[in-house]
């Protein structure tokens, strides 16, 4: 297999170039699917027998804990690309990714807040799995906090590439936490050896609007990894040409 | 119609979560452009500052 | 290039060099000390001080003095050495840094660590656990120190340098610890309760061994790039 297009995705000009195009191949897809998917979930598909319309919330709620953990695991896959191989696009996307990850994981916890309370009587609860919904949180944060707090933009890159790394630990945690431990949240129903138990009026909805969700994480990712990387050139003329009259 | 508005009593918390869904997608997709618009300002800055240099 | 001594050779030069330093300032490793006890303290003053209702709060209060405490140590494990050029001489030498990293965070280790096990147990008993509690209280707390120290010597790597440096190496060892303190904190809980502890023991234990193979060679890698 000819490794030459993953060295060409290194390269800061091509990468630039190539992002630029495909960022409205992302967008639209994900508009589309994300306003049919919610739309579809919110208004079309049938009432749960147990939760009757509060479970209509999973349409949000489910695709931005998915969501948190691939971003996450993504932004740790970039940084070891960029910190292994020494390619400096990698720690471009990584950077790009992290904003939109802690985001999706926010977003995560709070619907999962409004969802707990019509559920289990309760917005909080000290179950493993959100507990370590939130520590992935605080790794996000801690990440950002770290290339903030350090200047110079190369041992910015590097020392952040180091902590995604360690902290890339907590995925699994997250996703196996509700079988290891007794918890309030349900097992996986989707992601599961003998197949999705969710009925199909209601998985659809969900795989549309996760589906919508991941483009749009490509789509975002992409717009600010041309950032990142215009912000890591030192020279080239190929920026004049890039950035010359375009707002 | 109404019942949909009502959504047999949790309509505080399904559209509160669709709010907030939808504010964070609106939010980061802002926040992204708004970042290259001003990645873009200041490499054409650089660049201005290199001319006059040489 | 062949080296005069072996890395078990250099490693123990360094503890050495490192532990006649800390003599001599003897506030680096008081403080956390002091620290420790001090907060402990605070517990029984802001609650009612009955015993009883002491116990059920112990294992928590012993855990939460313990890691702040350690925030706190922290501070001085790389600190000195990276200003005055000693870490990058280490890392020059060509020994295997991450042995000798993990030689400092060892004496590290002895220095703030060891002695805030040793205390934990008159802390413990002060908050109303059994002394036949105590034992368990002690290596609970040894163990989790030694996983502190270990994790720690990532975010100290990692923050070299860095202004505030302090406030961040917080918010960023605390999540990597947290694994830690539930299992502590549940071993620590079952014993003072006097129950058998051994089921989060042997996890914390589990803990404690992957950080003693992988958290040198994150604190490595995250050194050198600071020293840069």
């Amino acid at each position: 297999m000819s490794w030459a297009w993953f060295h060409r995705f290194g390269s800061p000009p091509y990468f630039y170039r190539v992002a630029g195009i495909l960022v409205p191949w992302f967008a639209w897809p994900a508009a589309i699917l994300i306003f049919v998917g919610l739309t579809w979930g919110l208004v079309i598909a049938p009432p749960d027998r147990l939760q009757s319309d509060a479970y209509r919330i999973i349409f949000v709620h489910v695709p931005n804990s998915w969501l948190s953990l691939m971003s996450y695991s993504a932004m740790a896959i970039a940084a070891a690309v960029g910190l292994i191989w020494r390619i400096k696009v990698g720690h471009a996307v990584a950077a790009a990714i992290a904003p939109a990850g802690a985001t999706f994981t926010a977003v995560s916890l709070l619907t999962g807040m409004l969802w707990g309370q019509p559920m289990w009587g309760t917005y909080w609860a000290w179950d493993p799995r959100i507990v370590f919904e939130l520590i992935m949180l605080f790794f996000f944060l801690g990440y950002i906090a770290l290339r903030n707090a350090i200047d110079d933009v190369s041992r910015a890159d590097r020392s952040s590439a180091v902590l995604a790394i360690v902290g890339a630990v907590n995925v699994p945690i997250v996703h196996y936490s509700v079988i290891w431990w007794n918890s309030l949240h349900q097992a996986p129903s989707v992601l599961r050896v003998n197949g999705p138990s969710m009925p199909l009026a209601m998985l659809a909805p969900l795989l549309v609007s996760f589906l919508g969700f991941t483009c749009y994480f490509f789509a975002v990712m992409l717009v600010r990894a041309r950032a990142e990387v215009l912000r890591r050139e030192r020279g080239g003329d190929w920026i004049r040409e890039a950035v010359a009259g375009s707002t | 119609m109404s019942e949909f508005l009502h959504m047999s009593g949790y309509a505080f918390y399904v559209f509160t979560a669709y709010a907030i869904g939808i504010a964070s997608l609106l939010l980061n997709v802002w926040w992204a452009r708004r970042n290259l618009t001003l990645a873009k300002e200041s490499a054409r800055r650089r660049l201005a500052m290199r001319d006059v240099a040489s | 290039m062949t080296l005069r001594r072996s890395a078990t050779q250099a490693a123990g030069a360094v503890m050495r060099r490192d532990l006649l330093l800390a003599f001599r300032r003897p506030g680096d490793w008081l403080q956390p000390l002091a620290f420790f006890l001090i907060v402990t303290l605070l517990f029984p003053l802001a609650l009612d001080p009955e015993l009883g209702r002491l116990r059920q709060l112990a294992p928590a209060a012993l855990w939460v003095a313990l890691m702040l405490a350690s925030m706190l140590a922290l501070d001085f494990l790389f600190r000195e050495d990276a200003q005055d050029g000693t870490l990058e001489q280490f890392a020059l030498s060509g020994q295997p840094f991450a042995a000798l990293l993990l030689a400092k965070t060892a004496t590290h280790w002895i220095l703030t660590g060891l002695p805030l096990a040793m205390v934990a147990p008159l802390a413990a008993v002060s908050l109303g656990a059994p002394a036949s509690s105590i034992p368990m209280v002690l290596v609970t707390l040894l163990l989790g120190s030694v996983s502190l120290s270990l994790i720690g010597a990532i975010g100290a790597g990692l923050t070299l340098g860095v202004r505030r440096g302090g406030a961040l190496l917080s918010l960023l060892v605390l999540p990597l610890a947290i694994p830690t303190l539930v299992f502590g904190a549940r071993a620590t809980q079952l014993a003072i309760m006097g129950e058998s502890a051994e089921g989060p023991l042997y996890l914390l234990a589990a803990l404690v061994v992957l950080g003693l193979t992988l958290a040198p060679l994150a604190a490595a890698a995250a050194v050198r790039i600071s020293l840069e």
